[in-house]
């Protein structure tokens, strides 16, 4: 243990001068957001940092989907999760491919289709989205999952192909080479030495995918209209239609949308954030 | 297969006289994504500036004063809500680097606005701010008796809260980034400069900085791209209000689309691209090496 010497003190002193205001900055939106949750309608607004009567009753109004804002609770945590999942599977499908066929089979052309999804991945989001309503409108997806799933898929498999392909360049070249003299075929070589190796980077992409479909709301209230097939996101943002929204019900439903995402982040932190900044920091 | 064995460990495939199952597979699996991208973003983009092709939805749009109004909108955010976003991450990376058990905590926290949807967070501060019921005009009103300002009925009170809530959204992932950037110094750098006497400012310039410039640009860069595309900051807090004044690009072209004004939507588009290509050409030359 090192001794309280008067500068190390006030070296400490400083860390949480700094400490404290970043903590509160942090979770005042979030917290304000949980002590809407717990609140009865009336008692919400009363200023202070503890309800009088915490109450759950709130949740139980949103399971029970007994406001007419949450008619279609349950099916839409259903779409969220349908759509997420479909999303992140068909990433992972598309981007790992991809990404073999890039980085261990040097297919011709391949860094020109890595270039064209670097692009894609550069274009903002709300600039593709005019153009992508338009032509999935062309398409006839408009009002179908569909048309959710594969725009983000669209939006997601870029990024994921980028940090599969840098980190399948690091694979050692001599596995494919053993392989290839034992006869492997590519199919083989792709499911026997390349997934079971590239498997951190794919929980991650996978994660990254899956939670950007969950969390998406621009697309999915452009593209979805009908209350039966939206998301929890937009079913979210139509509680904006009225001034009068039951605030404490979205606020809970909020709680309820956010956690599962939150959840998964914390839990695959390790793989997330290894590769995020590693691609960033390469320089 | 006695080509590869002869060829050096570093050596890439080598070239084949006809369609090898490699050459076959590889084309076979490159195949769904490029799928994806002729349908559903080269078709959308060139159809998306075919309908932009008119010269009259170019006169419309600058007639619009709203057009205008966001266009300046959309530059104050750049400029503003960026420098600030990325020098608080740059300032905060320092503070997160420090070794302490609260610290590592605290950092576990603070990564919470990017781990969480934004939805929920954002409408949360827009009850805040709401001028009968939100809970700063009680507190102002419980403590001085007085009514607090409407906050969002102002537009430059509202476009700095999307600013705000924007900032406070993605401080934690580029302060991330940042500390992945400090992490990488050697730690020898700062005891040699120890030894020799160096003040904290002195480390900072001659050691931090000039190892940690490239990352910090590239992150300014790549920040702004994807700040062109928040829609969620602006739209969910303001709605683009009072009176369509602080609507920025993202939130404008979405708006002409509901309005039906698909070649307004697009040309407002088409008139950013002179701003984003650029950027996007200097972030493919960064990644793609």
């Amino acid at each position: 243990m090192k001794r309280w010497t008067p500068k190390a003190i006030a070296t400490e002193a400083k860390l949480l001068l700094i400490g404290i205001p970043v903590l509160l900055w942090t979770l005042l939106p979030v917290y304000h957001l949980f002590l809407f949750a717990i609140s009865e309608r009336d008692s919400a607004t009363s200023g202070r940092l503890w309800p009088k009567d915490p109450t759950l009753q709130n949740f139980a109004i949103v399971f029970k989907q007994q406001h007419f804002y949450l008619d279609h609770f349950w099916l839409q945590m259903w779409n969220s999760l349908l759509i997420a999942v479909s999303v992140g599977a068909i990433t992972l499908f598309i981007a790992t491919s991809a990404a073999f066929a890039i980085s261990r089979l040097k297919v011709a052309g391949g860094r020109w289709v890595m270039n064209l999804a670097l692009f894609t991945y550069f274009i903002p989001a709300a600039f593709l989205a005019v153009p992508m309503y338009k032509t999935m409108g062309l398409y006839g997806l408009l009002n179908s999952q569909w048309a959710l799933i594969l725009a983000m898929v669209t939006i997601a498999s870029p990024y994921c192909i980028w940090v599969l392909k840098q980190a399948s360049d690091k694979l050692p070249w001599e596995l494919d080479e053993a392989a290839r003299i034992d006869g492997a075929t590519p199919l083989q070589l792709f499911r026997l030495v390349y997934l079971p190796l590239m498997l951190p980077s794919l929980v991650a992409v996978g994660t990254y995918s899956l939670l950007l479909a969950w969390n998406e709301y621009l697309y999915a209230f452009l593209l979805l209209s009908n209350d039966r097939s939206v998301t929890l996101a937009v079913a979210l943002g139509n509680f904006l239609a009225a001034d009068d929204s039951p605030w404490e019900l979205l606020m809970a439903t909020g709680l309820i949308y956010a956690l599962p995402p939150a959840a998964i982040y914390y839990a695959f932190k390790r793989y997330m954030v290894s590769g995020l900044t590693a691609g960033a920091v390469k320089s | 297969m006695s080509s590869i064995a002869a060829a050096p460990a570093t050596a890439l495939a080598p070239e084949r006289r006809s369609l090898s199952p490699w050459q076959f597979w590889g084309r076979a699996l490159v195949l769904p994504y490029i799928a994806v991208f002729l349908v559903f973003v080269l078709y959308p983009v060139g159809y998306g500036l075919w309908l932009a092709r008119h010269p009259a939805s170019y006169v419309k749009l600058f007639d619009d004063p709203i057009f205008f109004r966001s266009a300046v909108n959309t530059v104050v955010f750049l400029v503003v809500a960026i420098n600030l976003k990325m020098m608080l991450a740059l300032l905060l990376s320092g503070f997160f680097v420090q070794a302490r058990w609260w610290i590592k905590i605290l950092s576990a926290l603070f990564i919470l606005p990017w781990a969480v949807p934004s939805i929920p967070t954002i409408l949360s501060v827009r009850f805040m701010l709401n001028p009968e019921w939100g809970v700063i005009n009680s507190t102002i009103f419980r403590l001085t008796g007085l009514d607090g300002p409407n906050w969002l009925n102002d537009p430059t009170l509202a476009l700095s809260f999307s600013m705000l809530m924007h900032i406070w959204k993605s401080l934690p992932f580029w302060t991330l980034i940042l500390v992945a950037g400090r992490l990488a110094i050697p730690s020898e750098q700062y005891e040699a400069a120890s030894v020799d006497g160096a003040s904290m400012w002195q480390k900072f310039r001659f050691i931090t900085w000039p190892s940690m410039r490239t990352l910090y640009l590239t992150s300014t860069i790549l920040s702004m791209i994807w700040t062109l595309g928040d829609f969620n900051s602006v739209y969910l807090l303001t709605g683009g209000g009072p009176a369509d004044l602080t609507h920025v690009l993202a939130t404008l072209g979405i708006r002409y689309l509901r309005l039906d004004q698909v070649d307004l939507a697009m040309a407002s588009i088409v008139v950013a691209l002179p701003l984003v290509l650029p950027l996007v050409y200097f972030m493919m030359k960064r990644l793609s090496k």
